[in-house]
This record gives structure tokens, C-alpha cells and sequence, in this order.
């Protein structure tokens, strides 16, 4: 009986990572908007001391104003400070820039329901038939300052009265 | 009745005095054509666009596929009315740039709290940025009904509505008589009132016989949808430009497309729905 029990439990564990592993391979993500030369990480961090300690950055990525809960969180909250070229979920786990919109997922529950069933957010290409490409969560929102900016509009259209002066 | 006879020798006269033009003018409505006569008439005018344009125009037929009838959506929370929508049919659609300005996406602007009120709606609006406070905006363009009153004007029957739901234009066989914009109650339609004015360099040559091939003077063009790149199982380009991710695509027969999903969990409106035009364009608020 036990062994039975044993058996499924196995069983289930197994179907189950493998149902994660296909959860997270169905989405053909475009690569995440990096400034240019950062990433790797590891490329500077790999050789620094890792200070957990809350703090405002006086040196590097002072550009960053983090905009979003800065309250609540800093930095290593989503980073993952033993190795930088990865993220860190709440529970521990470690994941890939790539996965980046289950970081964001755990807080926006509701958008990233709509986001996986493309509702909210963009996809682009082909619907059926060739490559489609779904834009993360950081390809429009600045995770830092996640809030849209406003944007110059283009142009009106000509009035019918000047349509035809010319 | 002697000057009305002279006025119609001339214009057939103009038209017809080449080979090619009398050939054109003879040819029959698109669905009444043979594949032979299809094919005849795509090669024709890829001459006439080289000639014009100096570029190899591939000019697509492709057909409806069964089992497809596309469905837009369109989310109200998430549209600022940037208008890049706008620009970017104008450039995929092959569009007349000036004189005449055509554009078949007109994106409304409406005070929060009327929305209902279309009177009170401004499409020249022009600050410095999008979106304002107070504000909503709320594009237009064809809505693809499944009961067009468009279709149903046409004196000659030169638009129709394709088997995927998508109402098209014989260019062809358009005589100007302009009854289908009077009869849409969207403005989903413009004309071209001059000769199309579209630079060479910026033809789109990929086109679609009913859809985005160049145009010429005198006839009626709309929204088709992007029939050219659907029909491949490609976003319009609406979708793809949209920097909020506001505009969504999809087949309304298939349970599992993104349009299904928006239609049965999210808050759905047709515009002017009373008008039983059926439309096949749904406003949607995610937020």
C-alpha cells in the first residue's frame, strides 16, 4: 500500500515539474531591453562583495530611480544577489531574465492571467503559421518606474477645407 | 444628351486608348473571374506599378480560408491616442499621403464621464502629450459588420463581404457613387477624391488585390483588416504598432484565440449596436 502511495506521489511530483517545464517553454518571448553592455551581469558583480544592506547606490546605476514600491523593496528583492544574471522569485527560486513575467506575476496576479491569454500586453508576427514573439512585461514598463510614460501624439489629420486648396 | 454622349466618349476615350487600358476597362467584376482571367488581370497591373512606381508589386488573390471569421478587439483602458496606429495603416495600406489625405483609422477623442456622447467628440485634437487628463480616446475605423449597410447600397455590387467577415472592395468595379460611405454609420469608408498621391519610394509592395494595392482616382476605399497579411496568419498592422498593446486580433470560430477570451471575460461593447450592423470590432475595458 505504502509503495502504492509512494508510486503516485512520485508520479504526481514528476507530471507536475513537467507541466511547470511546459508552462514556462509555451511562451516565445522577445529578449529582454538590457542598456547596452550591462549584461551580463556578472561581468563586474562576479568580483564584488555582496552587501545585502539596504542603501542608495552612489556609484553605479544612478540613473535608476526605482519607482515602484521603493518603499517596501530595494534591489536584491527581485535581483539575485549570489548571481547577478539571474532574478529571484519571493519563494527562492531562480530564474532567467526571460522569465521575467513571473517575477512580475506575483504581485499583478490579474494582468499576468490577461497576459497569458494575450489580452494584456503585446504579441507580434505570426498568429498561425511562422514565429510569434510576445513582448515581456519590461519591453513596455520600465520595472523600476514601471508607470507609462506619455507620449507626443502624431499629428491630426489635414481639415477637408485645406484637403484640396493646394 | 449630345454633351453627356461626348463627356462619356471622352472619359472612355482616356482611359482606353492604350490596349492595356481597354482591357481594363472590359474586365469583369472580381468574382465573377476565372483563375485564368485572375491571373491575367494580376499581370497587368504589376506592369502598370512597375511602370508607375518602378517597383515589383506582388499582387496576392488569396482566397478566405473556412472556418475563420476575424474578430477585433480593442481596449478602451489602455488606448492614449497617440495615433500610431493611424500612420502605420496609412504606410502598410498604401494610403494617398496629400492631397487627398485618406486615413481609414480616425481616433476620437471623448470627455470621461460622456463617452456615450459621440456629438461631443473631437478628432483634431493636438497636445503636447497623450493622454490627458480627462480624457478618452477611442479609434474608429471599419467594424467589419456582419450585416453591412455598406454591401447593401452598392449600386453595382462592387463590395462585398468576404467568407472570414471582412468587407472588401472591387477597386475596379467601384463607379464613385460614394452611397456606401453615406450608408456606414462608423466613417468607416473615404474616397479618393484626386489622383492618390503616394511616393514611390514608400509603396508597400505587398499587397492584396482587394485589399492594399495601390488605388486610383475616383474610388471608395476602407479597413479591410489587414486582408493581406491575415489571410497569412499575420497581425495587422494596427496590432503590431500599438505601444499599449490596446489592439487584439483573432478568430471568433476558434474557442482558444485571444479574441474569444477577451469576448467572454472581459467587459465587451459593439458600436452603435442598435443599428443591427452586427459588428465584428469589439470595444473592450480590461481595467
Amino acid at each position: 500500500m505504502k509503495i502504492v502511495l509512494l508510486l503516485i506521489s512520485v508520479i504526481s511530483i514528476g507530471l507536475g515539474l513537467t507541466a511547470v517545464a511546459a508552462q514556462h517553454d509555451e511562451y516565445p518571448v522577445a529578449s529582454p531591453p538590457f542598456s547596452e553592455g550591462i549584461f551580463p551581469c556578472s561581468n563586474c558583480h562576479a568580483g564584488l562583495e555582496l552587501n545585502t544592506k539596504k542603501r542608495e547606490l552612489k556609484d553605479e546605476h544612478t540613473s535608476i530611480r526605482l519607482h515602484h514600491a521603493e518603499k517596501e523593496r530595494w534591489c536584491l528583492d527581485c535581483h539575485n544577489g549570489p548571481n547577478r544574471d539571474k532574478l529571484k522569485l519571493a519563494d527562492g527560486e531562480i530564474i532567467d531574465f526571460t522569465e521575467s513575467y513571473r517575477l512580475c506575476g506575483q504581485c499583478h496576479g490579474n494582468i499576468y492571467r490577461d497576459w497569458k491569454a494575450g489580452i494584456h500586453g503585446k504579441r507580434v508576427g505570426f498568429f498561425k503559421g511562422g514565429k510569434r514573439t510576445y513582448f515581456l512585461c519590461v519591453n513596455c514598463h520600465n520595472p523600476h518606474d514601471p508607470k507609462f510614460k506619455p507620449l507626443k501624439p502624431e499629428p491630426p489629420p489635414t481639415r477637408p477645407e485645406s484637403q484640396y486648396g493646394k | 444628351m449630345m454633351s453627356l454622349g461626348a463627356v462619356a466618349g471622352l472619359s472612355l476615350g482616356s482611359l482606353a486608348c492604350t490596349k492595356a487600358g481597354m482591357e481594363e476597362f472590359l474586365q469583369k467584376h472580381f468574382r465573377e473571374m476565372t483563375e485564368d482571367e485572375k491571373k491575367q488581370v494580376i499581370r497587368r497591373l504589376e506592369e502598370r506599378y512597375l511602370k508607375k512606381y518602378g517597383k515589383k508589386v506582388l499582387i496576392s488573390t488569396q482566397p478566405a480560408e473556412t472556418g475563420v471569421l476575424w474578430g477585433y478587439g480593442l481596449d478602451l483602458s489602455r488606448c492614449i491616442g497617440c495615433r500610431r496606429c493611424v500612420y502605420a495603416c496609412v504606410k502598410e495600406n498604401n494610403q494617398s499621403r496629400v492631397h487627398p489625405q485618406l486615413q481609414w483609422i480616425r481616433v476620437i477623442r471623448l470627455k470621461k464621464g460622456s463617452l456615450i456622447n459621440l456629438e461631443n467628440a473631437e478628432h483634431y485634437y493636438n497636445p503636447e502629450t497623450v493622454p490627458e487628463p480627462g480624457f478618452m480616446y477611442m479609434p474608429v475605423q471599419c467594424q467589419q459588420c456582419e450585416n453591412p449597410p455598406c454591401v447593401r447600397v452598392c449600386p453595382v455590387k462592387a463590395t462585398w463581404k468576404e467568407p472570414d467577415g471582412i468587407v472588401v472592395v472591387d477597386y475596379n468595379w467601384c463607379i464613385g457613387c460614394r452611397y456606401c460611405m453615406a450608408a456606414c454609420p462608423y466613417k468607416g469608408r473615404v474616397f479618393n477624391w484626386a489622383e492618390p498621391n503616394l511616393p514611390a519610394a514608400e509603396v508597400n509592395t505587398e499587397v492584396h488585390y482587394l485589399g492594399n494595392r495601390p488605388r486610383m482616382k475616383n474610388v471608395v476605399e476602407k479597413c479591410t483588416f489587414c486582408v493581406q497579411r491575415v489571410r497569412q496568419g499575420r497581425y495587422p498592422a494596427c496590432v503590431e504598432i500599438c505601444p499599449t498593446g490596446t489592439r487584439k486580433f483573432g478568430n471568433l470560430l476558434d474557442p482558444n484565440s485571444e479574441i474569444r477570451y477577451l469576448i467572454e471575460n472581459k467587459r465587451v461593447f459593439r458600436l452603435k449596436e442598435d443599428f443591427n450592423t452586427d459588428p465584428k470590432f469589439y470595444y473592450f475595458f480590461s481595467a
